[in-house]
């Protein structure tokens, strides 16, 4: 187990370490530079400040300059198009905004999604499973720009008295995680009914039935961890993502979340902010996908034992 | 017990073969079975033949999307036009069916490229497989592993620039219908930024099933015939594999057109004069507060197209793979 969580963690700096690289060089490919946009800077004031950060270096010198930085002093380096501001300070601040945000969607999407992905197989091929696998799709298909503005103007508005958008009431949060839920909890119930429907037809669930254990007992003694397994492997990536903010979702309800980053950073080409966050990215995707295996691990005996 | 032995032919009776039926066959008569999916195969053809077809003939009629009509604003449904008209007095249907066509254009070219490039990298790592297999399979899982907006952005913006350079020469240098031009090249970058992420799941799915088609007999035996790997990868093991990269096309669609209207929807997508579903959600967003069709359609349109490809592919994954439908 423990080769499993050290090869793991391996593999997780290599897939960091290219993807860092391949972003560095990508990202300076793009046309322009990221002081040209900036209103009434001269060529002289836009030199000065390519001098200041260090961009007047050749890309190799960037580059070992950037890792000797994270790596000797933890240092992220200045967002280039917000001045004055540390990327670290950056991610620092918008980021548990995103986790509380992001956690609370899963938690929602969990408990919505796995209880009607078990229902739905319980009633494989009948008019509930088809029900449920409706609703499902529906989650996937009606997408957060529809769902978002249409919460605004019905439920926030003329339903409850909620902020339509912002982020200074604590109960700014349920509009965006209710709207964030649903995509989760749809893959979560389609995860979920494919595992139940697969440990069913298992000859264990079968003798465990011809014991004469009730129908309850089965599911929630025999047949629930294995059939979460799948599930289990989604939510590890999925929890990566969405901790890290939908830029969709805080566009709309405008949570000052990390989600504006990504797309600002690379239309900005704030280099060292898209950097910073393809790095912390990578990191959180790794322990995401590490604590899911360990999940996994505990789950399955057979993986136990190899 | 009984039974069975009286019904067993006997040995001087002639043998009757079944005629068999081939795996399409046998695909097309399971997916019959599928109500949603056939519903779903329904819905693609129609939505597709009214936006390409349908589209046409009105424009051709005198219908336009783009004619505005300041004294018409926010028409309610029939009363101007089948869907009613804008914020600019345009007639919505043929905005919908115009948005359409992009919105689908741009899904169908993608995934076209993406099963191109998936089969060519899947199919070579797959049969090369040991050590260099390997290290191809690790660059797209790392690619995998960085934020979606990030790299498709990324490689818009790489490309965008590009393109424009290849617009401006070919309406420059060669005098080409110059609307035509720019509007294609808006669709490009964002074409290509979307097939430049796509195509990493479909290349994993080429890989795996190339990997193990290649251990099979029929392809030792191509090897043994002394043909080339070019040969043997792209005659024998590809037409093989066409079920999955079928399966897997069918449900690439829809999340095609989803990517192309979340990119428009933030505004890094479509551009004006183009129109996708995207923008027009994005538009309809706007004035939602005090008219809705001009949000509903528009998104009805949409999530029904999602609807109808994902069920379509959920049911030829069915039809194709019994052993991995769930029945």
């Amino acid at each position: 187990m423990l080769r499993t969580i050290l090869s793991r963690l391996l593999q997780t700096i290599v897939v960091v370490f290219l993807l860092v690289t391949f972003t560095f060089f990508a990202v300076r490919a793009i046309p322009g530079n990221p002081f040209a946009d900036a209103k009434a800077t001269s060529p002289e004031e836009q030199a000065a400040l390519e001098a200041y950060y260090g961009l007047d270096k050749s890309h190799p010198v960037q580059y070992f300059n950037w890792w000797k930085n994270v790596v000797v002093h933890g240092d992220f380096g200045d967002s280039l198009a917000m001045k004055g501001r540390k990327v670290s300070t950056l991610i620092a601040e918008s980021f548990p905004v995103s986790l509380k945000l992001g956690l609370l969607s899963l938690v929602l999407g969990m408990g919505l999604g796995i209880p009607l992905g078990i229902l739905a197989a319980l009633h494989h091929n009948r008019m509930l499973d088809y029900i449920a696998m409706v609703i499902a799709m529906a989650g996937i298909c009606v997408v957060t720009f529809v769902l978002g503005p249409i919460f605004q103007i019905n439920i926030a508005k003329q339903l409850v008295s909620l902020n339509v958008a912002g982020w200074s009431s604590s109960s700014d949060i349920i509009l965006p995680a209710i709207t964030l839920c649903f995509g989760v909890a749809a893959y979560l119930a389609r995860l979920t009914r494919g595992g139940m429907l697969d440990v069913l037809s298992q000859d264990y669930v079968r003798s465990a039935r011809a014991k004469g254990v009730s129908p309850l007992k089965v599911i929630t003694v025999h047949a629930i961890r294995p059939a979460l397994m799948p599930a289990v492997t989604f939510l590890g990536p999925a929890f990566a993502a969405i901790i890290t903010g939908s830029f969709v979702v805080e566009n709309i309800f405008l949570v000052p979340g990390m989600g504006q980053h990504f797309v600002l950073g690379v239309t900005a080409k704030d280099y060292n902010l898209v950097l910073g966050l393809v790095l912390f990215y990578g990191i959180l995707m790794g322990i995401a996908n590490l604590l899911s295996d360990l999940v996994l691990i505990f789950m399955d005996p057979k993986l136990r034992n190899s | 017990m009984n039974s069975s032995t009286t019904t067993q032919p006997r040995p001087s009776e002639k043998t009757v073969f079944e005629k068999g039926s081939s795996l399409w066959a046998d695909a097309y008569v399971r997916l019959k079975k599928n109500k949603l999916a056939m519903l779903g195969g329904i819905v693609v053809l129609s939505i597709l033949s009214s936006c390409f077809i349908l589209g046409p003939i009105l424009g051709w009629m005198g219908h336009s999307a783009n004619n505005q009509d300041l004294t018409n604003r926010f028409a309610a449904p029939l009363s101007s036009g089948l869907f009613g008209t804008d914020q600019l007095g345009r007639d919505l249907l043929m905005r919908v069916l115009e948005g359409g066509q992009i919105s689908l254009l741009v899904a169908i070219m993608a995934t076209v490229l993406t099963v191109t490039i998936g089969i060519i990298y899947g199919g070579i790592a797959g049969y090369v497989g040991g050590r260099i297999g390997n290290i191809m399979m690790r660059i797209v899982d790392g690619l995998l592993a960085m934020p979606f907006l990030i790299i498709v952005i990324l490689f818009r913006e790489l490309i965008s620039g590009q393109v424009d350079k290849i617009a401006k020469f070919l309406i420059n240098d060669w005098g080409l219908d110059t609307d035509f031009i720019l509007r294609f090249a808006n669709l490009v970058p964002l074409t290509l930024a979307i097939a430049g992420f796509g195509w990493l799941t479909m290349g994993r799915i080429v890989r795996t099933s190339a990997a193990s088609l290649t251990k099979q007999e029929f392809a030792e035996a191509a090897r043994s015939l002394g043909l080339s790997h070019a040969r043997i990868l792209f005659r024998h093991i590809l037409p093989n594999m066409l079920g999955p990269v079928i399966i897997y096309a069918t449900l690439t669609i829809p999340s095609f057109i989803l990517y192309e209207a979340t990119l428009s929807f933030i505004g890094l997508g479509i551009e004006p004069p183009n129109s996708s579903w995207g923008t027009l959600i994005k538009e309809g967003a706007n004035y939602l507060e005090t008219e809705t069709t001009v949000l509903l359609i528009p998104a009805v349109f949409f999530s029904l197209t999602l609807f109808a490809f994902n069920f379509l592919g959920d049911g030829l994954r069915d039809a194709l793979d019994p052993k991995s439908s769930k029945d």
